[in-house]
């Protein structure tokens, strides 16, 4: 049934996903559906980078929240500062600070291009640095799941904390402005939303070529049998921390796209629900090929706008039984349905083969 | 093609919890040879490998051409010319049979290689599938081969690994007769150019193919020598008669499985 092979096939991937993402949204959306889509393409990304350390290095990111959060507050205090203007304090320290003057910490986010760069390149530090750590002590499974979750909540703990400079659980809301442009426009609630359609293509190119290279395989290889690549002479650590690294950045960039698209970021929003959110959209759509993670993240964003629009309470036991189901039943997610059917398919007919024989 | 190194092992010895697996072992494998170890279940013979390998820490002292490999990590044991094969053979089954030679080719990579796609075979890669019989099935899921070709996949990643001492845990376990008459080829032509030592049970195995043979017993190396000068040593009856009393003592006196 394969029309197209190899590289004319994923050409025309993109193609599609370019047409779908490009004109055919835009189109047939309202405002209001294409921003919550842009969200919704946010998490995709996120799923993206869930793809390659969990699908594919075997690392069950469950605490990518933290990373989303670096890069979204990275953005977010520019856009604050930004909205503020010169000399001014943004809103909330005026409110709940007795700060006369930007934090220390907040001051380089004043600068356009270190707040921009900072949203990807503090996640992979952070992430470079936890990973060393975690990866030469060889912690793994469930115990590195649990640790990656533990992070996550740490930081969201930790910025409720700091309501004065970090404004809490409310965290950093109100965003007006995107580098100039008034978000309350709808022409640039457009724009962001495009920003986000091109920067999630890109991270899925990115994403397949790491994949497809040596390196993939090889990541691969340690996912299945991390003591016989240390035999073969590589250093597993390393393996995996470049996946976890990678990962983290395409999270902290998907958290500072987040910010113009919605206006708001919050603890809520990258602490354990959200993080283990971000793994079950993976999951669902399988997390060890790119497409699949990238619709179930799409899938079950959208899921939950809808369900929780009318039933609001449920939508939190539906979402953990979504995970049960995929996890237990459908490893491969629904990615991996067509092959499962398949394989039963030809069993069948084998064991039908079989009894044939056996009656003739 | 480096040169085979010889593998110096002086009283060599591990310990867990207080128990001592290896009790000052010395072993001297000579370059190119090809080497057997045996010995009973519980003589220490996959610890001693292990040790060799890095994976448990000991004390003593093993120098392979010349350098001291205890302390080193596993990886960077690996990397100066030491391979070695499990009981159990570990493939990668869900890679193809070239991509697992590829990878075991390429621990030497630069990151720009490591990061575009292989877009051919390797030349090294090319020559083991050749010497290990699976060129046709380059293309197929380790997964999917069968028990005996695993192992030969094992063994030809060793030989892309360009590794100058083999270290084979128990390669013929399993095997039917012709796979077992083909694997002892492959190790013969192997220890041509490089240094093979071999945990065996398999008696008849190591008959047709030891070039030498040291036999531990409860941690302690108990005979060395050729193959008829290891069956002639009244210790090693002993031990293996200890196993099996039902043997002649004659010929067979190291049948023990």
């Amino acid at each position: 049934m394969t029309l197209l092979h190899g590289r004319a096939r994923t050409w025309a991937g993109f193609a599609g996903a370019a047409v779908l993402l490009f004109a055919l949204a835009p189109l047939a959306l309202t405002d209001f559906r294409l921003g919550l889509l842009a969200k919704y393409l946010c998490t995709a990304m996120v799923a993206v980078g869930i793809c390659l350390a969990w699908g594919r290095g075997g690392l069950l990111t469950l605490g990518q929240g933290l990373f989303f959060g670096l890069g979204g507050y990275a953005m977010a205090m520019h856009l604050k500062i930004a909205d503020a203007g010169p000399g001014n304090l943004p809103d909330f320290m005026q409110l709940y600070g007795t700060a006369t003057e930007l934090p220390w910490w907040w001051r380089p986010f004043a600068n356009p291009a270190f707040a921009l760069a900072a949203t990807v390149l503090l996640p992979m530090a952070v992430a470079a640095l936890l990973g060393s750590f975690i990866f030469r002590r060889r912690v793994k499974g469930a115990y590195f799941a649990i640790l990656s979750q533990a992070l996550a909540a740490a930081f969201a703990i930790w910025l409720i904390g700091q309501q004065a400079t970090t404004g809490g659980t409310n965290g950093l809301t109100d965003i007006q402005g995107f580098f100039g442009y008034d978000l309350d426009d709808p022409v640039n609630q457009r724009t962001v939303y495009f920003v986000i359609a091109a920067a999630l293509l890109l991270l899925i190119a990115l994403a397949r070529q790491l994949i497809h290279s040596r390196y993939g395989e090889l990541l691969v290889a340690v996912r299945d049998s991390e003591e016989r690549v240390r035999f073969l002479g590589y250093d597993p650590a390393k393996v995996k921390l470049v996946a976890y690294v990678v990962a983290a950045g395409m999270a902290g960039l998907a958290g500072a796209l987040f910010v113009p698209a919605v206006g708001i970021i919050s603890p809520a929003m990258i602490g354990i629900v959200p993080s283990i959110e971000f793994v079950i959209g993976a999951a669902v759509g399988g997390r060890a090929s790119l497409v699949g993670a990238v619709l179930g993240a799409i899938g079950v964003a959208w899921a939950k706008t809808a369900l929780s629009e009318e039933f609001p309470a449920a939508w939190t036991y539906f979402q953990g039984l979504l995970f049960i189901v995929a996890l237990a039943f459908l490893p491969g997610g629904l990615a991996s349905l067509g092959g499962v059917l398949r394989r039963r398919r030809d069993r069948q007919r084998k064991a039908a083969v079989v009894a044939v024989g056996e009656a003739a | 093609m480096s040169e085979p190194a010889g593998l110096e092992i002086h009283q060599l010895r591990v310990s867990f919890d207080g128990f001592t697996a290896v009790d000052g072992v010395d072993l001297d494998v000579r370059p190119g040879d090809l080497r057997f170890l045996i010995g009973p279940n519980g003589a220490g013979k996959t610890t001693l490998v292990d040790a060799v390998t890095g994976l448990v820490k000991a004390e003593g002292s093993v120098r392979f051409g010349g350098a001291e490999l205890l302390g080193r990590s596993v990886h960077r044991i690996a990397r100066s010319g030491i391979g070695r094969t499990f009981q159990t053979a570990t493939v990668f089954e869900e890679l193809t049979v070239l991509q697992n030679l590829d990878i075991a080719a390429g621990a030497g990579r630069s990151v720009w290689t490591m990061l575009r796609r292989r877009n051919d075979v390797p030349e090294p890669v090319a020559r083991a599938l050749e010497t290990i019989g699976l060129t046709k099935l380059a293309g197929s899921p380790a997964g999917t081969l069968a028990h005996g070709q695993k192992q030969w996949l094992e063994i030809g990643m060793l030989l892309v690994q360009d590794v100058r001492l083999l270290l084979l845990d128990e390669p013929v376990a399993g095997m039917s007769h012709d796979e077992r008459q083909a694997t002892g080829e492959l190790l013969e032509r192997i220890s041509a150019e490089r240094t093979v030592v071999v945990i065996e049970h398999d008696m008849d195995f190591m008959r047709s193919f030891a070039r030498s043979v040291s036999v531990l017993h409860a941690g302690r190396l108990l005979s060395e020598g050729t193959v008829a000068e290891v069956q002639a040593d009244p210790k090693v009856q002993e031990v293996y008669l200890g196993h099996a009393a039902a043997e002649t003592v004659t010929g067979v006196a190291v049948q023990e499985a």
